[in-house]
């Protein structure tokens, strides 16, 4: 067993550890902090399955921003845990079996292949006996997958930058309020204001002057 | 080499770990969102071993648009979230009965 298959194993371990821990985690901001961790290891296990890209963008946009919007969302948030937690023995034996199950039938078909089912095998083809080809010296996988993108894929890379642009859009709109009862200022009602509307001009005849002075 | 059927084994034991999640944190939004943020990462597994054991790219290409996709999803969600809070003081997936579905 080579040092890389062992770090694959230990690392799927420890991820598989983790993503229990987000499911079973009595505080949310536990679960939020075990969902961190199961991401960086899974940044890990691709960077060992030669998707470099993908692996730095899993660390850069969700463990340097999606977490920390649902970090900030779950502080901000006043939950009741012992309400949320209600039900979670009930549907735990359910859960458990529907797993299992689950895992199951993904692994027996993922075995078919040593059971003899030709078609599966060829699909899972060249996975055990013909390694797939190392890469060549110089290769970057940034490079070929931005070759990729940015000639195959460039018109559903431009939607995925509108569906972006959408969703900014989107989730600004939905948590803007004006709240009301503020004291702030409205720049742009000082502005448009007129002198006529501040100002009355009143006409009237001039008061007589006091022209007793006092005796000294 | 790592065996393709034990990158597809981990994916699957991801897959329904986060099943099982959704089972059990039926309750509360915020851990579903968390849960279906970790079936998209189970199944972005797959695709890079297939992409890995085939040679080919485009598998990582669709992982890139996964993620794109994920990530707007998860913020509207939660923009949704914080929105609902301040309507209802509560983000209990049982008391969202006002349309009465």
């Amino acid at each position: 067993m080579s040092f890389t298959e062992i770090l694959f194993y230990v690392f799927s371990a420890v991820l598989v550890v983790s993503s229990i821990g987000v499911i079973t985690a009595r505080n949310p901001v536990h679960a939020a902090l075990f969902l961190v961790f199961a991401f960086f290891n899974s940044a890990v296990l691709w960077l060992l399955m030669e998707a470099e890209f993908l692996a730095i963008v899993l660390v850069l946009v969700y463990v340097g921003a999606v977490m920390v919007l649902f970090l900030f969302v779950v502080m901000m948030l006043d939950i009741n845990i012992a309400q949320m937690r209600a039900g979670f023995a009930k549907y735990a034996p359910l859960g458990i079996v529907v797993a299992l199950i689950v895992v199951g039938e993904i692994g027996s078909v993922v075995w078919l292949k040593s059971s003899g089912s030709e078609a599966v095998a060829n699909a899972l083809g060249a996975s055990s006996g013909a390694a797939a080809p190392a890469a060549a010296p110089g290769y970057s996988n940034t490079q070929a997958l931005g070759e990729l993108l940015y000639t195959q894929y460039l018109y559903p890379l431009e939607l995925a930058s509108v569906l972006l642009l959408v969703a900014i859009v989107a989730a600004i709109s939905l948590t803007m309020h004006k709240r009301t009862g503020q004291k702030v200022q409205d720049v742009s009602a000082q502005v448009n204001v007129n002198a006529k509307d501040r100002v009355r001009i009143v006409k009237m005849a001039p008061e007589k002057e006091p022209t007793a002075e006092p005796k000294v | 080499m790592i065996p393709l059927q034990h990158e597809l084994l981990l994916s699957g034991i991801l897959f329904s770990i986060s099943i099982t999640g959704i089972f059990l944190n039926r309750k509360n939004v915020i851990l579903l969102l968390m849960c279906i943020e970790l079936l998209l990462l189970a199944v972005n597994f797959n695709f890079i071993a297939f992409s890995r054991q085939l040679g080919d790219l485009h598998g990582q290409v669709f992982v890139f648009f996964i993620l794109t996709v994920a990530a707007a999803e998860s913020a509207i969600g939660l923009a949704i979230l914080v929105v609902l809070f301040r309507q209802r003081k509560s983000i209990n997936v049982e008391q969202l009965d006002t349309m009465k579905g």
